[in-house]
């Protein structure tokens, strides 16, 4: 936590400025902002939880685990790997699909994730600020109640559009086997039109793995580094839906 | 062969059945099919009017391996398939006609049967400089192609030549070898690939056009469902040794020997349409997998552009490297972790440094 007399008190005005982008609702003189909604926070853990499935039984399918022994009847290891990682693919993309629709119900933070106001010049000047915060360039951090405007940018390419590209090419994947009859192949099938050879289907879905684990990486420490660096609680938000604010 | 009408009666009496014969059957067919009295004089009258659907087949940029293929047909036997069932043409390869007398047969067929004819094409055409690396009959190929297929019933795309480029059309592509269905736009193609196709699928497409009047039904590639709807893999008879978790990891190994699965080995049969596994090859004797080695995925685009056969993961060529998925991802997290560990080093430092200044301040 940064010194209180370290900070400079032009700050004060950039506030309210940025509680008027959120929408007049801002945490300055309030202890606590209720932000996070149970169904955002659910479908947050639950994704977090089903992305590691997904990435450890997606690589093992990539590169399977040394083979058993004995009789093909008496084991199922590859078919347990792939069920683990269909199952984890469909809950998934029903919390993606729930946390579409969450966006229309529930408060604006929920939306943050799911559109850049890319429109507006106070937006990229923000994502600037933020920029120059993390590369040591601004002495202070601004106080957000929801998510900054660099973390959404990041929220919105490394998680809207990665698991978006995921989820499409995962059921397209997956509709190879289900048959061309299935539902999953009238919906997803158009994916074979853009790479004819499902090889590179399986190549470009592999890619996105990784691009999600880079994200993963970025975002833990982004949340562990702001939680400690910046004015606000950030990982505990995610559990109780509350940010702190700490000056 | 010449281009004459020719019923499917007509061919009956030539190999020597006599008429009697010929009604026997029609009235055997009907009845032993339940269809009733009238059925036995309308499948003669089918038999004595229908026209045998006359073919032509062109050969492009290619290596003849689809003819090699279909001559090989067991189900049904190729010399059905060409004397009995189509009228096949012209042939430049089989045929026996040469010169302008074979090239008299394509404008006389345009002609007689216009908008009737089919059009297997073997190969594809190659468009740069004008076409000039496949001349046919003194042309380039794509001209002729055009011309052909203007008046024609519809296109079969032999092959992963004409279906998608193929080995020809490798990168850089330098004669800029195109499939068929980016030359000719405005008739139903139906792709037959594999390089070459199997014998019975080649033969089974024919048989189904001349049967039943009409194309088959195709995917979204434009491939014939009824053979290219299911993944090698999907019928393979190693898939359980897939599903156990059973992987051969080397050609001499002692999983090679128990005929575990090709996966790790690069087999592409996961990736491949195609009725490999179900129809085999050689009059259903044999396929690669069988014979112990993986899949190439040779009826697939792009197979001969996908790096090596014997990998299961392919390079990726889009940013200007040859890397597999997981070799550029894990440098991507390896980079990215280490500039996450060097940003939090520099925050610790920044931030016990500012702390001690603080502190200097306030005191």
């Amino acid at each position: 936590m940064m010194d209180v007399a370290a900070r400079p008190a032009e700050a004060e005005p950039d506030l309210s400025a940025i509680a008027a982008d959120a929408a007049g609702e801002h945490g300055v003189g309030r202890p606590a902002v209720y932000v996070y909604e149970a169904p955002v926070r659910i479908c947050h853990w639950v994704n977090a939880f089903s992305t590691i499935v997904l990435m450890v039984t997606g690589y093992l399918i990539g590169t399977p685990l040394p083979s058993v022994e004995g009789e093909a009847s008496a084991n199922f290891v590859m078919g347990y790997i792939r069920f683990a990682h269909f199952a984890a693919g469909q809950v998934l993309a029903v919390f993606f699909l729930a946390r579409i629709l969450w966006a229309f119900v529930g408060n604006h933070h929920s939306r943050q994730i799911f559109y850049l106001p890319v429109h507006r010049k106070h937006f990229w000047k923000e994502v600037l600020h933020e920029i120059r915060w993390y590369a040591f360039l601004e002495r202070e951090p601004k106080m957000y109640v929801g998510h900054n405007p660099l973390a959404r940018t990041a929220m919105f390419t490394g998680f809207t559009l990665f698991v978006a590209f995921m989820i499409v090419t995962g059921f397209a994947l997956y509709s190879e086997g289900a048959g061309i009859d299935s539902w999953q192949h009238k919906l997803f099938g158009w994916v074979f039109a853009i790479w004819p050879n499902s090889q590179d289907v399986h190549t470009w879905h592999h890619l996105g793995m990784w691009a999600l684990v880079v994200f993963v990486m970025v975002h833990i420490y982004a949340a562990v580094r702001e939680d400690i660096m910046s004015r606000q609680s950030i990982i505990s938000s995610m559990i109780s839906g509350e940010r702190q604010f700490r000056d | 062969m010449g281009a004459a009408t020719e019923t499917f009666y007509s061919v009956i009496r030539r190999q020597g059945i006599t008429r009697r014969s010929f009604h026997k059957f029609c009235s055997l067919t009907a009845t032993s099919l339940g269809l009733g009295p009238l059925a036995a004089s309308r499948i003669a009258n089918a038999l004595e009017t229908k026209p045998r659907v006359p073919v032509i087949w062109m050969h492009g940029l290619e290596c003849t391996c689809c003819s090699e293929s279909f001559i090989r047909s067991a189900h049904p036997l190729v010399k059905d398939a060409v004397l009995s069932m189509i009228s096949l043409d012209y042939d430049d390869t089989i045929m026996a006609a040469a010169g302008h007398q074979a090239e008299a047969i394509l404008e006389e067929t345009r002609a007689k049967h216009k908008g009737q004819y089919i059009l297997a094409v073997e190969g594809n055409p190659p468009l740069n400089e004008g076409g000039m690396f496949c001349i046919d009959g003194g042309k380039p190929f794509v001209e002729k192609l055009k011309m052909m297929a203007e008046d024609a019933m519809a296109i079969i795309a032999w092959g992963a030549c004409a279906s998608w480029g193929c080995v020809q059309a490798a990168k850089p592509n330098p004669t800029q070898a195109t499939p068929i269905d980016k030359v000719i736009a405005n008739k139903p193609i139906i792709k037959v690939p594999g390089c070459p196709p199997i014998a019975e699928v080649m033969t089974g497409v024919v048989t189904f056009i001349t049967t039943f009047g009409k194309l088959p039904e195709l995917d979204r590639q434009g491939r014939p469902k009824m053979f290219y709807s299911q993944r090698v893999h999907d019928k393979c008879y190693r898939r359980p040794h897939f599903d156990a978790g059973q992987f051969i990891e080397g050609w001499d190994d002692e999983a090679a020997r128990k005929g575990y699965c090709l996966y790790k080995m690069g087999c592409k049969g996961p990736t491949t349409y195609n009725a490999c596994s179900t129809v085999r090859w050689n009059g259903g004797v044999s396929f690669p997998i069988q014979s112990g080695h993986g899949c190439i995925g040779c009826s697939e685009d792009g197979f001969w552009d996908k790096s090596s056969f014997y990998d299961r993961l392919t390079n990726i060529k889009q940013f200007g490297i040859e890397k597999n998925a997981d070799q550029i991802g894990m440098v991507a997290a390896g980079a990215v972790g280490a500039a996450v560990a060097a940003h939090a080093a520099v925050t610790a430092v920044r931030r016990l440094a500012g702390k001690r200044e603080d502190a200097h301040h306030t005191s």
